[in-house]
């Protein structure tokens, strides 16, 4: 990996205060991006991997409150700007998907002029026909069929998955350094998917884009990605570089996930499962989150958090329990 | 003919559902409609468990929901072995109820809030006079519970007090409740998080093995589809392009929409990454003003001034493989 990093997070703890107690939605988390890497953020409803990219982007909202930690976009601390200079970053350093696009869209303005609007305030001296040409043209490249009249509709004239890649479009059209992409296609038929996931890889070839993508889906992951972060219960408990990840999956959360999932032409009689549900954050224990369900479990995993430690150069997992071993 | 699994004798196939030539138009506004089925032909024989996929909004729950009298068509007819129900009142079709259940996607909705898991399960018992009294009643809603793999304790609870995959137990509890010959589940995984999914889907799959069901199944996901199905049926816009033995379908796709299907699936493995993805161009056609001819046409790289024209019709390509494309 390069060591010139676009984003990097060290220990961030983001929670929520609420009146039946303190919801550690993100609890201590470290993830690193460099320039033109596909990173992969994955893990199960509730994990805080939206509030992991919330917190970049300084969306946190009451009763959440960023604890400590730091985060840093291109070397600069973003931590503890105001709303007014994190938006300023918006855009050409940094955009997001949102995983609800309706709530993203402004629904008394027509989609074309909302995404021309985002190239004329980053782009000051390009005219708005330019513009329009530009919206027309990303418009086309995520898939939005007859894009000319498209441009004229409003939200809500368009179906979810039109809309979703109004946003996509959006938020690709000034060519962001990082994109964070929060369930981009969870809304999408595959033949969609298809596309848009190429469309992101294309530019990150073509302009050193570096994405963030956030999905509980491990074929997007073993599709796009070049690094993978395995998150559970608001810690990263394993991250490696895709392939490592897959072939060696070495903590026990991981290695039962990919052993459950079906894949066509692998499929058994009967699948791997991992006994139990994802704990409730509200009563998080002392040790590792994943102790009630794993297998692999002794005593010392119910009482003692268990530290990152390096398997391999470049790849780590939260267990005490340090095995390669793979899974089958 | 086809073979049963458990006798190992190869027998004549006995059709429990048919559907034959359905419509289904809904108004959708100023004498405009969507044409959400357009003569779709569907059998669902004894033992079998058929998947239905295609992209959302093609017709798949209201081709469910048709068969299981819970909608009527607006064209063509229903058969329940042999028998046309298509006109029967609801309390014609009683009798018929109780042997076709159906388990649907979103299992925070579909179960009543405000009744607890026991009156949620006795609910068919009562209705269809199943059990003499409230002790037995009891006793088989217990059955059933240990079967769904719901602790008995939790007789007394409500809904929000289950997680996802709790709450997809309890509706197939009830599902199953009056013993039925068919179970239609509408995507019956597509909410729930990808480590209790699995644990749903061998329930589903030990069920109709024990109970020896008949099963329609809803979905997407075709990895998923690989693990569950014996027969799958590809839908697209409101018509069944292509019906085929599992194997077939996966080993020998015909259709272009279904190759595009397959080849879109992200594998959960980075070793079978595409480096090239085929990509649908074309406009996605709307049901409510579907094209004519071929409704794929708009997209298929294959079509002709034939499909633009005039619709394929089903034809035979092999044992139990039918497929509607003019290329065949
Ligand atoms: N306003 C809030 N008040 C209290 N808790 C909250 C609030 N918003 C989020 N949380 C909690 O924070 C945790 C992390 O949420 P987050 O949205 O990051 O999950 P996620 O990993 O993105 O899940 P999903 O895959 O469902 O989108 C969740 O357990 C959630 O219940
Ligand atoms: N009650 C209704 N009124 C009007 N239109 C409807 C109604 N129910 C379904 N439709 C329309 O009929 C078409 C088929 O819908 P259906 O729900 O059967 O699709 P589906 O294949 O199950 O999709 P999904 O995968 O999203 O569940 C869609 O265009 C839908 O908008
Ligand atoms: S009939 Fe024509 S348009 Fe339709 S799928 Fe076949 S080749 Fe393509
Ligand atoms: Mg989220
Ligand atoms: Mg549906």
């Amino acid at each position: 990996m390069n060591s010139e990093k676009i984003l990097e997070i060290r220990d961030l703890h983001t929670s929520f205060f609420t009146d039946k107690g303190v919801v550690r939605a993100v609890n201590g988390v470290d993830l690193e991006i460099g320039p033109g890497q596909i990173v992969g953020l994955v893990g199960e409803s509730g994990c805080g991997k939206s509030m992991t990219a919330r917190s970049v982007m300084g969306l946190v909202r009451f009763p959440g409150k960023i604890e400590s930690g730091s985060i840093r976009l291109n070397g600069k601390e973003l931590t503890g700007l105001t709303e007014k200079e994190l938006r300023s970053l918006c855009g050409d350093e940094v955009s997001m998907i949102f995983q609800e696009p309706m709530t993203s869209l402004n629904p008394v303005l027509r989609v074309g002029r909302q995404v021309q609007e985002a190239v004329l305030v980053h782009n000051q001296s390009i005219s708005r026909k330019d513009a329009r040409k530009q919206v027309i043209d990303m418009f086309e490249r995520v898939g939005i069929p007859e894009p000319e009249q498209r441009y004229n509709c409003y939200p809500h004239e368009l179906s979810g998955g039109l809309r979703q890649r109004v946003m996509i479009a959006m938020a690709m059209i000034c060519r962001p350094r990082l994109l964070i992409a929060d369930e981009p296609t969870t809304a999408l038929d595959v033949t969609i998917e298809t596309q848009i996931l190429n469309l992101m890889q294309q530019l990150c070839r073509e302009t050193q884009m570096s994405v963030l993508i956030i999905t509980h889906n491990l074929g997007i992951v073993a599709e796009i990605c070049d690094y993978v972060y395995v998150m559970y219960a608001g810690r990263i408990v394993e991250h490696a570089p895709v392939f490592e990840l897959f072939d060696h999956p070495a903590h026990p959360y991981t290695r039962g996930l990919m052993a459950s999932i079906p894949q066509i032409g692998r499929n058994p009689e009967y699948l791997h499962t991992i006994p139990g549900v994802v704990p409730n954050l509200l009563h998080l224990g002392e040790g590792c989150a994943f102790a009630g369900r794993c297998d692999c479990a002794v005593d010392r995993c119910s009482r003692e958090l268990p530290e990152m430690v390096h398997v391999r150069e470049d790849h780590a997992s939260r267990c005490f329990i340090i095995s390669d071993a793979e899974f089958s | 003919m086809i073979k049963h699994a458990n006798s190992g004798q190869e027998t004549e196939p006995e059709v429990l559902l048919r559907a034959e030539n359905i419509t289904k138009e809904f108004p959708a506004g100023r004498k405009k409609s969507v044409h959400a089925l357009s003569g779709v032909s569907l059998d669902l024989i004894k033992g079998e468990t058929l998947a239905l996929v295609g992209e959302s909004g093609c017709g798949k729950s209201t081709l469910g929901r048709i068969l299981l009298h819970l909608l009527p068509p607006t064209e063509g007819r229903v058969f329940y072995r042999g028998q046309d129900v298509t006109d029967l009142s609801a309390r014609e079709f009683m009798p018929f109820r109780q042997h076709m259940q159906m388990v649907f996607q979103d299992p925070y909705a579909s179960l009543d809030p405000r009744m607890t898991v026991e009156e949620i399960i006795a609910e068919p018992l009562t209705t269809h006079h199943v059990c003499a009294g409230k002790a037995e009643t009891r006793e088989k809603v217990l059955s059933l519970m240990e079967i769904a793999g719901i602790p008995g304790e939790f007789l007394l609870r409500y809904p929000h007090q289950f997680s996802g995959g709790q709450r997809q137990r309890i509706g197939i509890a009830r599902a199953i409740a009056l013993d039925p010959e068919i179970l239609i589940c509408d995507e019956p995984v597509s909410a729930l998080d990808v480590s209790v999914q699995s644990q749903i889907l061998n329930l589903l799959k030990h069920l109709k093995e024990e109970m020896k069901l008949t099963s329609m199944f809803i979905g997407h996901d075709l990895s998923v589809i690989d693990f569950i199905a014996d027969r799958v049926a590809v839908m697209f816009l409101g018509r069944i392009c292509e019906v085929a033995p599992k194997e077939e379908i996966y080993s020998n796709p015909l259709h272009p929409y279904t190759t595009f299907l397959l080849d879109a699936i992200p594998h959960a493995d980075p070793h079978r990454r595409k480096d090239q993805r085929l990509i649908l161009q074309g406009e996605v056609p709307s049901p409510v003003n579907p094209p004519k001819g071929c409704y794929f046409h708009t997209r298929c790289p294959y079509a002709t001034d034939l499909c633009r024209q005039e619709r394929p019709q089903m034809k035979e390509y092999g044992k139990g493989h039918q497929a509607a494309c003019h290329k065949l």
